[in-house]
């Protein structure tokens, strides 16, 4: 059957889970090792570790942060921000993680999809697309971002998610740069189309301010997993109740709890 | 314990689960480790061809033959346990280790490839010591492409676009189709009756 996962993600700033809204106006929000162990407990499919560091001593924290979360916590861990040459992605999944997320290096030079690919497995090379809807264009289409959402390529989105599963890519993570942050739901839109035109699993990402949004995600999106990160760090909704309002709703997700004897 | 190190992807979360579920488990890149070992486990990800490839280069193929049919315990996971078969439509005229009979396939159309997700297992033998107290509500997670052959050796299945082979058990010989390490509480459990099963 098909069951959808659901994913906390974890915006780590030198060794801090940080939350911004349309990235910026950063707010702490823990501890990225303990937040992962809560988050396996409360029943979170996977975990996404997004490096938004910019500095070489910052990064070496980042290693240190997938080493230890590897060391304690027993999901599939994707690690992403700032991954831009093949040994960057050996060096995360040596540490311990699961997956690498490519983003802007992979429109500068989209070979690294399929020299990840090549090398380590479909599996393991995720693409994360930050996308913004075209207000100029009367159907609707949207743009691939580079640089943290900072810099328009001209890409048109559904033609890049199609290139990065011709190149290997074993998932999508499309994240709405309009709703990032905003509360308002995922571009359900957007999620569709892109769902639609491609074959490997597509990940919901930007805008969650509620369980609804995820019903929606997984219900009128089409998507395989749902992402989301303010409303599980700032304790608003642990991913227990996300899951149990997802189920209700009709939507297969993994129940929550210790398996049953 | 030897997890056998061969140059490929995520191999800490298995050694480090493992030795969360009790075992002294460490990853070994050498043959005569893996001889060494009472127990050995095979991880593998991604390309079946690249795994058999990288198993042969790095000196170990005959090692890890050797183990899983020796009567130690031996545990595969993932295309470790695809490995076990005869061959994969994957990569056409690449030998497995030929344990089980049969070739490993893709998974059916009109699902989206690779499954990647938590699916729920249903332990088709009811005595199987890898299940032992986790059969009923057991999820796991797979990320795969292709699927071993279901055969007398099965003792779980998942659905996914038609039956998939999720785990096997042969005596000493074991294996899974999912990922343990990455599947939280039930695969700890696992792994934990892997390890008692190597006492």
């Amino acid at each position: 059957m098909r069951a959808v996962r659901v994913i906390p993600c974890l915006d780590v700033d030198a060794g801090r889970v940080v939350k911004g809204v349309r990235f910026t106006g950063l707010r702490d929000a823990g501890d990225p090792v303990e937040l992962a162990a809560r988050y396996d407990l409360e029943g979170a499919d996977e975990l996404v570790f997004y490096d938004i560091t910019a500095s070489a001593q910052d990064r070496r924290t980042m290693y240190d942060v997938v080493a230890r979360t590897a060391e304690e916590v027993f999901i599939p861990l994707t690690v992403g921000g700032g991954v831009r040459t093949l040994d960057d992605a050996r060096k995360l999944l040596r540490l311990g993680a699961d997956k690498v997320s490519v983003n802007s290096a992979a429109v500068a030079r989209p070979e690294l999809v399929s020299e990840i690919a090549g090398t380590f497995g479909s599996q393991c090379a995720v693409v994360g697309m930050d996308v913004r809807r075209d207000t100029g264009s009367a159907s609707p289409r949207w743009e691939v971002y580079v640089r943290g959402g900072r810099t328009p390529t001209g890409t048109d989105a559904l033609e890049w998610a199609c290139r990065c599963e011709a190149l290997g890519a074993g998932e999508l993570v499309l994240n709405s740069m309009d709703r990032d942050g905003t509360r308002q739901g995922f571009d359900l839109e957007l999620t569709r189309a892109v769902v639609d035109a491609t074959s490997v699993p597509v990940v919901a990402s930007g805008g969650v301010g509620g369980v609804g949004d995820l019903v929606d995600g997984a219900v009128i999106g089409g998507a395989d997993a749902v992402l989301a990160a303010s409303i599980f760090h700032f304790g608003e909704v642990s991913v227990a109740q996300a899951k149990q309002a997802m189920a209700r709703a009709g939507v297969v997700v993994r129940p929550v709890g210790p398996p049953a004897r | 314990m030897a997890v056998i190190d061969y140059g490929i992807g995520n191999l800490r979360s298995a050694e480090k689960a493992l030795c969360r579920a009790g075992a002294d488990a460490r990853l070994v890149t050498t043959a005569a480790e893996v001889g060494a070992a009472d127990a050995v486990v095979l991880p593998g990800v991604g390309n079946f061809g690249r795994c058999s490839s990288e198993l042969a280069a790095s000196g170990m193929w005959e090692a890890a033959e050797q183990a899983a049919g020796s009567g130690r315990p031996f545990l595969g996971i993932c295309v470790g346990m695809q490995l076990l078969y005869q061959g994969s439509e994957e990569s056409p005229g690449v030998p497995g280790l030929g344990l089980f009979e049969g070739r490993v396939s893709m998974l059916a159309e009109g699902v989206r490839r690779p499954q990647m997700q938590w699916n729920l297992l249903e332990v088709t033998r009811p005595g199987s010591v890898l299940f032992a107290g986790c059969s009923e509500g057991a999820w796991a997670y797979f990320v795969h492409s292709y699927r071993a052959p279901v055969g007398p050796e099965t003792v779980a299945t998942c659905d996914y676009g038609g039956t998939v082979a999720a785990a096997v058990e042969a005596g000493p010989l074991w294996a899974t189709q999912f990922h343990p390490e990455k599947s939280s509480a039930l695969g700890l459990a696992l792994l934990a009756n892997f390890v008692r099963s190597c006492a």
